[in-house]
């Protein structure tokens, strides 16, 4: 359970958002909207605790660490796929076994790229080992920054297919995007754009 | 987690080997300029080499210092770190520990080749290699609170120098203080004592004030 109450935030002195509140339950996909600049990946940093120059209430109710897939390529070009997602592993869940890793970077459709370093790969490839941790950590909470950008087509519908298995399994998505999710779950909407 | 973060950051780094030998290479062509710039008389280098090595192993030092959390703080690695369960402190150490394998220890281990070529003899080539063992940790340390700090900054190479040097003054002179003592045959276990002193009060008080730096960047 997320709860964000009287949410004020400003930068380069224009106010982002101001009287913000919602909250997001178990099984619960809130896609946030609005055009380029409106604060929308403020807000999940915000919410991630990244960002901490804001006042209201932002409030987790968890009982594990939710998993933030930020725009950057969160990707090191220096290391292989399988290598960046150990690392992942490390830092989230300690003690994976490297053939979940295996069957995660089989998911993403990357197979036989396993031991390709990422500086040699195309940007959507770099996208999906990015992705690629939603395959096979486990939080009850995602927070994901434009997860559909640069992912071709059948991507997308991975990606979508991965969402409807977190709600399902009682996991919240929150996610910013342009585009229109199609999801067998009901998609709640905020638009940072319009006066609330 | 410290020692994942080790193994990690040194393959990073070996497979970028240019960005590694960078500080090194200027550590050895500065103090092989010196020789050819001032002059090649035995007495002469004997009487500059404790602070030609010193101040080139510092100026290398400062030279590499943006690197250590610049990368990751470009490709939203950092993000990650700062937030999971693991302790940022950890992992800011462990990137402390791999920057000093993979700068002031090959420094250290290159220091009495250079020595050598500067007319050093053998105590004093003793008192270098303990000054820079002891030494070049706390450059590192020091330096990490100043490179995380920089982080947000385009072009934080400058700034890092300007915050960071006068913390490393007085490592300088202690260090060419031993060194100095060390060729004249006298006992410098006091300066090497003063020096183990910093290191372990940087050891204390720099990775924490860096995990801090590192969290005030990421959150602008």
């Amino acid at each position: 359970m997320l709860q964000v109450d009287n949410l004020y935030c400003e930068r380069q002195r224009r106010v982002l958002f101001e009287n913000l509140s919602f909250t997001v339950a178990p099984g619960q996909l809130l896609q946030i909207e609005g055009a380029n600049g409106s604060g929308k990946t403020t807000l999940l940093k915000i919410i991630c605790g990244l960002f901490e120059d804001y006042s209201g209430d932002v409030d987790w109710r968890l009982d594990a660490w939710p998993l933030f897939v930020s725009h950057k390529p969160g990707v090191k070009d220096q290391l292989t796929a399988r290598e960046n997602l150990k690392w992942l592993a490390d830092l989230y869940q300690p003690g994976i076994q490297s053939s979940t890793i295996d069957e995660a970077i089989d998911a993403v459709g990357l197979r036989g790229l396993e031991d390709v370093l990422c500086g040699a790969m195309s940007e959507g490839q770099r996208k999906r080992v990015n992705l690629a941790r939603l395959f096979f950590l486990t939080s009850p909470a995602w927070i994901l920054d434009e997860p559909l950008s640069a992912i071709d087509v059948d991507g997308v519908k991975l990606l979508q297919e991965r969402i409807g298995f977190q709600l399902n399994e009682g996991g919240m998505v929150i996610l910013t995007s342009h585009q229109l999710l199609d999801v067998d779950h009901e998609v709640r909407h905020l638009n940072l754009s319009a006066p609330s | 987690m410290l020692l994942e973060t080790i193994k990690r950051d040194l393959l990073v780094a070996y497979r970028n080997p240019a960005e590694m030998l960078n500080p090194l290479v200027f550590f050895v062509i500065v103090i092989s300029l010196f020789p050819l710039g001032i002059s090649p008389m035995e007495n002469v280098l004997r009487g500059i080499a404790p602070g030609v090595i010193w101040v080139a192993a510092l100026l290398a030092t400062l030279l590499s210092m943006d690197l250590i959390f610049r990368s990751d703080f470009e490709d939203g690695s950092l993000e990650q770190m700062t937030l999971t369960e693991q302790p940022l402190l950890l992992i800011v150490s462990g990137k402390i520990i791999s920057h000093w394998l993979m700068t002031g220890l090959p420094l250290t281990l290159l220091s009495p080749l250079l020595a050598l070529m500067l007319f050093v003899d053998k105590q004093g080539i003793e008192a270098i290699v303990l000054s820079l063992l002891l030494g070049t940790p706390i450059l590192s340390l020091l330096g990490a609170v100043g490179a995380s700090l920089t982080l947000g900054l385009q072009k934080g190479g400058v700034l890092i120098a300007i915050l960071i040097l006068p913390l490393y003054v007085p490592v300088l002179i202690l260090a060419t203080e031993m060194i100095k003592t060390g060729m004249r045959g006298g006992d410098y276990s006091g300066h090497m004592l003063w020096l183990a002193a910093i290191l372990a009060l940087s050891m204390g008080v720099a990775p924490l004030a860096s995990s801090a730096g590192v969290k005030i960047s990421l959150s602008h």
